[in-house]
């Protein structure tokens, strides 16, 4: 440890372009998370609120889905921005993690917490059930690949239906769990991140994540719950479908 | 030995300013050619290495610390004087200049308080633009606060981290010169010998703390700002690994070590609890402003303080001192507390104690107001001692806090070693016998920031010096001779802990060397400390090796370092027949007990030189004159 | 009090370190921790073994040099407080205390508590500063700065750059460091001229360093002995955020001059 070797980009490289300077800094790969999480978030808030629908009956919901259906262009656009949010936000998770896992080669033998949240500390698993869930879900919902008489089209029989089978809404609840935490931690952490803090506002950060993950993670889990509980039923019209596929 | 001041003549406002035009300049080309060796990098260190290396020259710089921004510049908390006369109160640089000459007891040298007065301005200025973040007042100008004692409003301060803002201002004016290359970093770098050539500074040796490797470093000039050597008291407020190492070396390479009597003790610190006690913790002196400070009239009163009435209490500052009460100069609050202990009046485990009670403050001004005002002070009091100050009295006892003495510089602040500079505290020049409040950093800064700068560059330039790399002998020899030292003292194969000798070290220097001093006292301390230094070197147990990070090793150097200099300290004590400032012998006092000064025959800087092992060093003496400031008795009653 | 102390020894930074157990006997309430290991290094040393390394200065919480880990918290249990002014009153007799060095790969340890923290001055190097000259400062109330300005730069400032953010952080990471300092020069006029270049200078050491990443376990705070505020953070991620937007493609490294 003789002189101070200065090993590292004591100063900035002049050719490197503020973009890709950007990216590989730690800041600049947590605004990306905050970012996309923003995006990704907003996506789970509305998805919440237009499934809501399905109290309204069949009627209702399928009609929003044949709306949603009639503007490709719109469905398409953000199917590619939350694919492409998606791809981002689990890109900046991996490379940071993996920072943060090499940071501390060696770890504690004891070590007391004294700020972090549950939620904080379990983000990245939260994250990797939420990741596997997505998959199972468009698989589930969306291309009906998995699910046991999936009638394109027909969103409300396609719902009840799938939450009539043993482990799925089992599946779903624990994934709205890990939802929740990850929310919670995630919403007000990303105004930490992208810089919105002051003094006297920053209490309202917290009131507001623990307020909206509530509303996204109760109204989600009513659906299950709904349906195991014989609240939502399927209709007649369903199981006509369904016969008439056999 | 010739003693020259180099004093520029002229009247005291212009010496600076002619002699800055007087001094030869180094060639911008040729600076980078220059290396200046920097040991040390608090205030004085940091801002030196930063200055030099910003005009061109290539600096290296040593730090016994981890990094450069952990000196123990950062622990000072109260503030630093400025001649700014921004509160319209009738400052002036030559008032700064006359307060700081009477309060040194005059025993500086009136040139260097001047420049030292005239460059606090600029200071400010400095730190302002580095970003320290300075107290504001609400339009967003400096504010000031009046502070230890003087008249005026000219102290300017960080909240109570003054200290540690302008070291970590300099610190990052240091950081930058690293980051580009003109200084390179030693950390965890101890120096261990300064190396001449031709009678010349020309480099030093360190040892690397974590490999153990000696290592020689040449340079066209070498400047060492190692700070005091309050730590041969062992108990001090001094940082733990603060040291005399590199000052001793260069004393016994032939600079001559001025006033090393001259030491200066606070009165408010918390006293000590226990034989485990490893440092002393200054509680700031703006308390004394607040709290009335008494002892119990009988002597080993066991009440609890709260069950002492008034008419058993002895507010002893108030009733000796009634024009200035609990608000004395340091030197004489510290001696009257001495003597109430001596008394065996003290307060407290063991009796070094007295009270400062804020009991009479709160009734005043109400708990809120003392919360405001020393709020953190209190809770810093309550952590150590797990007592409330606002339930009850406070336990303050002085320690040691600053010394004066050191390194004799001229008024370029070279020693007698050409080419070798000494700045801070580890030089002896501007604070005569005692020191002001809120005065150490201001001299660390200007020594660093605004004279070496000049005066180094005026060495470089009106001497030949010629290149030199460390395969000349004379590193060589240094390192042979550091090398043979740090075996000898792991070979030393004792049994008792270093750390036990320094504590004997500091109870014989506290007890015979400390607040009073008497010839007795004094010749037994002389007889103690050589005796000891014999123990040490006999039954000292150092164990390790060098080849690795070893703090035993490096506490045992310096503990030696300290054996040799506490006579020194001593033998100087002796040689004063005068109380001045900080340093008070029982036989020079007025009736009624104040320093009395004999400026008939102790006017003067004395100056110590090295004889050589076992020699009785030799007193040289360079008169003070004064022509601005007229030598007056100090009076507090 | 007596006490069951385990410590993390390692003989120098190749080393391969482990936990030893000692006790700590006589233990009085009023020593602080640090004069409670000097207790217990003393009696090392009379037994012919190695004192335990650990690094110290001030001992009045202030130089940052102390830090350890006291039983997985950075500088131990109380708040606000560094392991040199943490008393052992604190402690009951009979307590088992784990002591281990603060862990970060940017932290080697170079031997038993002791680490190597120079990763802090490089991240000052690489732009923690105002660029003024000895001798070209204006004159000190040349720039009024407003108080509030002053007051939180001071709260930035009071960083004594101990390390126990990275310490206490999950992801070793040396936001809380970096961030004071950023914020500590950027709050001031003095620090506008660098305010981008700073904190893009300073982030860019602080990744090279190999210090994790913030998630916002706000650990680094709770840790702090000067309790310096996340806020910090989410300041420097604004002025990182704005720094990166405001680059038009002139050299991040112009400041500097010829030194």
């Amino acid at each position: 440890m003789s002189a101070n070797a200065i090993p590292t980009p004591l100063r900035l490289n002049r050719t490197t372009g503020r973009t890709s300077s950007f990216l590989a800094s730690s800041i600049g790969r947590k605004v990306v998370m905050a970012l996309t999480g923003l995006v990704l978030f907003g996506y789970v808030v509305v998805h919440m609120l237009g499934n809501l629908q399905i109290y309204l009956g069949p009627a209702a919901l399928n009609a929003y889905a044949v709306k949603l259906r009639a503007m490709p262009a719109l469905l398409w656009g953000v199917r590619v921005l939350l694919f492409a949010s998606a791809v981002l936000h689990v890109w900046a998770a991996v490379s940071l993690t993996r920072a943060n896992v090499a940071a501390r080669g060696i770890g504690y033998r004891e070590r007391r917490n004294r700020e972090s949240t549950y939620a904080s500390r379990t983000m990245r698993w939260s994250g990797v059930i939420l990741l596997l869930f997505i998959v199972y879900h468009l698989l589930h919902l969306t291309l009906g690949t998995v699910h046991p008489g999936f009638v394109p089209g027909d969103v409300y029989h396609n719902v009840v239906r799938g939450f009539q089978m043993g482990i799925a809404p089992f599946f779903y609840v624990l994934a709205m769990l890990a939802l929740g935490l990850h929310m919670y931690h995630g919403v007000w952490s990303l105004m930490q991140t992208v810089g919105l803090s002051h003094p006297r506002y920053d209490r309202l950060r917290y009131a507001f994540a623990a307020f909206i993950t509530a509303l996204v993670v109760l109204g989600n889990l009513s659906f299950p719950i709904a349906v195991m509980t014989g609240l939502l039923k399927d209709r007649s019209s369903s199981r006509a479908a369904t016969a008439a596929r056999r | 030995m010739e003693l020259r001041s180099n004093v520029p003549e002229g009247p005291i406002e212009r010496k600076w300013e002619k002699h800055r035009f007087e001094m030869k300049l180094v060639n911008p080309a040729n600076k980078r050619k220059h290396t200046i060796l920097m040991v040390g990098s608090g205030l004085a260190g940091a801002s030196a290495a930063a200055s030099l290396a910003e005009l061109g020259y290539n600096v290296k710089c040593y730090c016994y610390q981890d990094s450069p921004r952990r000196a123990h510049s950062i622990a000072a908390q109260g503030g630093i004087n400025a001649a700014k006369n921004y509160q319209n109160d009738g400052d002036s640089v030559f008032r700064l200049f006359y307060d700081t000459v009477k309060g040194g007891d005059y025993r500086s040298r009136e040139g260097n308080v001047y420049r030292l007065a005239e460059l606090s301005v600029e200071i400010i200025d400095q730190c302002v633009a580095q970003g320290v973040p300075f107290a504001r007042e609400y339009g967003g100008l400096l504010a000031n606060r009046s502070f230890g004692g003087a008249q005026v409003s000219r102290t300017f301060y960080a909240r109570g981290q003054t200290g540690q803002q302008l070291l970590l201002g300099a610190y990052q004016a240091l950081e930058r010169q690293i980051g580009l290359g003109k200084v390179e970093m030693f950390s965890r770098h101890e120096m261990l010998d300064l190396v001449l050539v031709d009678g010349r500074a020309r480099g030093i040796v360190t040892r690397d703390m974590v490999t153990g490797e000696i290592e020689s470093h040449a340079g066209d000039a070498v400047v060492l700002g190692t700070g005091g050597y309050g730590n041969v008291f062992y108990l001090a407020t001094y940082a733990k690994g603060a040291n005399a190492t590199a000052i001793w070396r260069a004393y016994k390479k032939g600079a001559a070590f001025a006033n090393p009597c001259f030491t200066q003790i606070h009165p408010t610190c918390i006293p000590v609890t226990g034989e485990h006690q490893s440092k002393l913790t200054l509680m700031s002196e703006s308390l004394r402003n607040d709290g009335r400070i008494w002892v119990p009239k009988k002597a080993r009163d066991p009440r609890p303080p709260n069950q002492i009435p008034e008419e058993d209490r002895d507010y002893y500052l108030e009733r000796q001192y009634p024009s200035f009460g609990n608000l004395v100069p340091r030197d004489v609050a510290s001696r009257a507390a001495k003597r109430v202990a001596d008394e065996g009046r003290g307060v407290g485990p063991g009796g070094f104690g007295v009270y400062l009670d804020f009991a009479d403050a709160i009734k005043r001004l109400g708990a809120n107001v003392i919360g405001e005002k020393y709020g953190n002070l209190f809770e810093m009091y309550e952590r150590i001692t797990a007592e409330n100050p606002y339930q009850v009295p406070m336990r303050i006892y002085p320690a040691i806090h600053y010394t004066m003495g050191g390194l004799w510089v001229d008024y370029n602040l070279m020693s007698t070693v050409p080419g070798l500079h000494v700045i801070g505290e580890a030089n002896f020049s501007d604070h005569g016998a005692n020191r002001l409040g809120a005065s150490a950093l201001m001299q660390g800064l200007a020594d660093g920031y605004f004279v070496m700068p000049y005066t180094v560059g005026h060495y470089l330039a009106s001497n030949k010096i010629e290149k030199l790399a460390t395969d000349h002998s004379a590193f060589r020899q240094a390192e042979a001779a550091v090398a043979d030292r740090v075996r000898s003292l792991l070979g030393i194969g004792g049994q008792r802990s270093v750390d036990s000798f320094h504590r004997e070290l500091g109870r014989i220097m506290w007890e015979y060397c400390g607040m009073a001093r008497n010839q007795g006292g004094l010749e037994t301390a002389l007889e103690k400390i050589p005796a000891l230094r014999e123990q040490f070197w006999r039954e000292a147990k150092v164990p390790g090796e060098n080849e690795e990070l070893n703090q035993s090793l490096e506490k045992a150097g310096r503990v030696a370092d300290f054996l040799e200099l506490a006579e020194l300290i001593c033998l100087d004590a002796l040689e004063r027949r005068e109380s001045c400032g900080g340093h008070f012998r029982e036989e020079f006092q007025t009736p009624d007990g104040e320093a009395r000064r004999d400026d008939e025959n102790f006017c003067h800087v004395a100056a110590w030189e090295y004889a050589g092992q076992g020699q009785k060093p030799i007193r040289h003496v360079e008169p003070l004159s004064f022509e601005y400031v007229h030598p007056s008795q100090r009076s507090y009653k | 009090m007596n006490l069951t102390l385990h410590v993390w020894r390692q003989k120098n930074a190749a080393a391969r370190g482990r936990f030893v157990t000692y006790p700590a006997s006589d233990v009085s309430p009023d020593m602080s921790f640090l004069e409670m290991l000097d207790v217990v290094n003393e009696a090392l040393i009379a037994g012919g073994e190695d004192p335990i390394a650990f690094d110290h200065d001030c001992r009045e919480g202030i130089c940052g040099t102390c830090g350890m880990m006291i039983d997985g918290q950075a500088h131990g249990p109380r708040r606000a407080t560094t392991a040199c002014q943490l008393h052992m009153r604190t402690y009951r007799d009979g307590d088992e205390i784990t002591i281990e060095p603060w862990r970060a790969d940017a932290f080697p340890v170079v031997k038993d508590l002791v680490v190597d923290r120079s990763a802090f001055d490089r991240i000052v190097a690489a732009g923690g500063f105002i660029t003024a000259r000895t001798g070209s400062a204006p004159d000190g109330n040349a720039v009024p700065v407003p108080k509030a300005a002053a007051d939180l730069a001071m709260d930035a400032a009071a960083c004594i750059g101990c390390g126990a953010c990275v310490a206490a952080c999950p992801n070793a990471s040396a936001m809380l460091f970096t961030a004071a300092k950023v914020s500590h020069l950027g709050l001031l006029p003095q620090g506008q001229p660098e305010r981008h270049t700073r904190v893009r200078g300073m982030v860019a050491q602080m990744d090279a360093e190999g210090f994790g990443t913030c998630t916002n376990h706000f650990e680094c705070e709770a840790a702090c002995p000067k309790s310096i505020s996340v806020r910090f953070i989410a300041r420097m991620n604004r002025d990182y955020l704005v720094a990166t937007l405001a680059d038009r493609g002139e050299p991040a490294s112009a400041e500097g001059g010829t030194g």
